[in-house]
């Protein structure tokens, strides 16, 4: 899908070890498999099927999603700021597409 | 069969929760009084709690992808002519703001009134010497909403005199003309029976001022004209084209019921 | 994106009363609604030999659903999310969807905080639970019933 486009909100500073909320948003369709298109064919299934966050490199945070995710779909969850660096999050096409975002971050 | 079953369920959906009213479409209570305009209630104060908080944070609201895209689309050259909407408009925040609350307007150009996404196309035509964007083409509704947002909160102030008096006066006989084989109107729900229950829902004033507009129900954002189809589908009548003149007009007289009403561009509904 | 609607994938009323449901359903690759046994199955598979705990986890959900299409939740476990404490992962299931798992998320001390929001489909009115697995491989559980409204215009 040429549209997609991921949004995420990390703050900008931290001081280390706090606790601090990462909110992210995709434009993804995640056509679920079970709907039907005019002509009454089913709609083949189409999900963003994992979500990795990682800093530095290092794993954060994962996530396994089922046809059950809502469209655009929308995850919020918290990490402990322990160095500056990069935020990476990784959405996971069923068709082998990935889609990236980052977000840097400064702790103290 | 099916359309006698629907009916029927329709009206005995409306009769059984007839005396029933949204307390909150009512009052005004938690803090929606700036969706209440005199007797004008915005879709807004028809959702539920959890509706509207999803709208009213810029994150969590899964419009502002759109005005997002609508944001880039605008910078970006395009066409012929090798401009972007910026060439001429510079910084949208400043030429855009409160245009998008005068539409549809009377364009003096094609002699009758067009809407935002007309207008767009017009100027993609005119000046960027480019190709139309098709009719609830991402671009469009990224376009369309990326323009409108620009006049958030801002009170929807379209003219209906002068030349537009035409115009308005077929979107006005459009709004209470019964069609379909379910013989509505418009004005049938949202006049008539504003604020009763069919079936779980509260039937809205059916404004506009939030459109182009998310709903759930979608899993998408959609002009008006979509929404407006989605009713003449639900109405068992044949939907018109989109950018019919039909439409169009009928665009100008829902907008004017709601002057007054802010924009709340993208709003995001069930 | 497409326009065609996200159809529930169940008897609607008024399929009930046309009697004529099955005809265009049968073609789907999963239309049925799962069974709260088959929730069960998905539970017993990760629980495995522990029973689950109705402490320490708070799943918040509407009572009532505007669409099914949306539906926030968000859940919490009560963990210091220390090395020797900690949350290992969340699972979702909504019982009566076609297929119950909704997400899974696997979470470590780096987290500092076992808590996410994030927004499903519900097909229906159902339960919905949220399965904690610990460190100490204890596991905990908690669950609400989510009342999905049907629109007036079918929508």
């Amino acid at each position: 899908m040429a549209d997609v486009k991921a949004r995420v909100k990390v703050p900008a500073t931290a001081t280390k070890g706090e606790i601090i909320e990462i909110k992210t948003a995709i434009a993804h369709a995640m056509e679920s498999g079970q709907r039907k298109d005019k002509e009454g064919k089913a709609i083949p299934r189409k999900i963003i099927n994992k979500f990795v966050c990682t800093l530095n490199g290092k794993e954060l945070f994962r996530s396994d999603w089922y046809t059950a995710v809502s469209a655009n779909p929308y995850l919020s969850f918290f990490v402990r700021a322990t160095e500056s660096g990069t935020y990476d999050f990784a959405w996971y096409d069923d068709d082998g597409s990935v889609y990236h975002a980052s977000a840097s971050i400064a702790v103290s | 069969m099916k359309y006698v079953i629907a009916g029927a369920m329709v009206a005995a959906g409306l009769l059984a929760h007839g005396a029933v009213r949204a307390a909150d479409a009512q009052t005004g209570g938690d803090g929606l009084g700036k969706y209440i305009v005199g007797d004008k209630r915005s879709g807004y104060v028809f959702a539920e709690p959890d509706t509207r908080a999803m709208q009213d944070d810029d994150f969590q609201n899964p419009g502002m992808v759109w005005v997002e895209a609508g944001k880039q689309l605008w910078s970006t050259p395009d066409g012929a002519a090798g401009k972007s909407c910026q060439t001429c408009h510079g910084d949208a925040a400043t030429s855009m703001k409160g245009v998008a609350t005068h539409y549809p307007k009377f364009n003096p150009r094609v002699g009758k009134v067009i809407d935002l996404e007309q207008r767009i196309d017009m100027c993609r035509a005119k000046a960027l010497q480019a190709k139309p964007y098709p009719w609830e083409s991402h671009e469009l509704l990224a376009m369309t909403t990326f323009i409108k947002n620009q006049s958030r909160g801002m009170p929807m102030n379209v003219a209906v005199d002068g030349p537009a008096a035409p115009f308005f006066e077929k979107g006005k006989e459009s709004f209470y003309r019964r069609r379909g084989q379910l013989d509505l109107s418009c004005a049938s729900c949202h006049e008539t029976l504003e604020g009763r229950h069919l079936r779980a829902d509260v039937l809205s004033q059916g404004q506009t001022n939030g459109f182009p507009t998310y709903r759930l129900g979608w899993q998408t954002l959609g002009s008006l004209q979509k929404r407006i189809k989605g009713c003449d589908k639900q109405m068992r009548a044949d939907p018109h084209a989109f950018g019919s003149d039909e439409y169009v007009n009928l665009e100008l007289y829902l907008a004017w019921r709601g002057n007054g009403l802010p924009v709340e561009t993208p709003a995001v509904r069930k | 994106m497409s326009e065609t609607e996200f159809r529930q994938p169940t008897l609607s009323r008024r399929h009930i009363l046309l009697g004529t449901a099955a005809v265009g359903l049968m073609a789907l690759p999963r239309w049925a609604a799962a069974t709260p046994a088959e929730a069960e199955a998905v539970v017993a598979k990760l629980a495995g030999s522990a029973k689950p705990a109705a402490s320490r986890i708070a799943l918040q959900l509407p009572q009532i659903a505007e669409n099914g299409n949306s539906v926030q939740f968000s859940v919490s476990v009560d963990s210091p999310m220390t090395e020797t404490d900690y949350v290992k992962s969340i699972h979702i299931i909504a019982d009566q969807n076609p297929y119950p798992e909704v997400a899974t998320f696997y979470l470590s001390p780096a987290n500092g905080k076992a808590e996410v929001t994030m927004r499903m489909r519900l097909a229906k009115t159902q339960n919905v639970r949220a399965i904690a697995l610990m460190s100490d491989g204890s596991v905990h559980q908690a669950q609400q019933e989510v009342k999905v409204t049907i629109g007036g215009c079918g929508g």
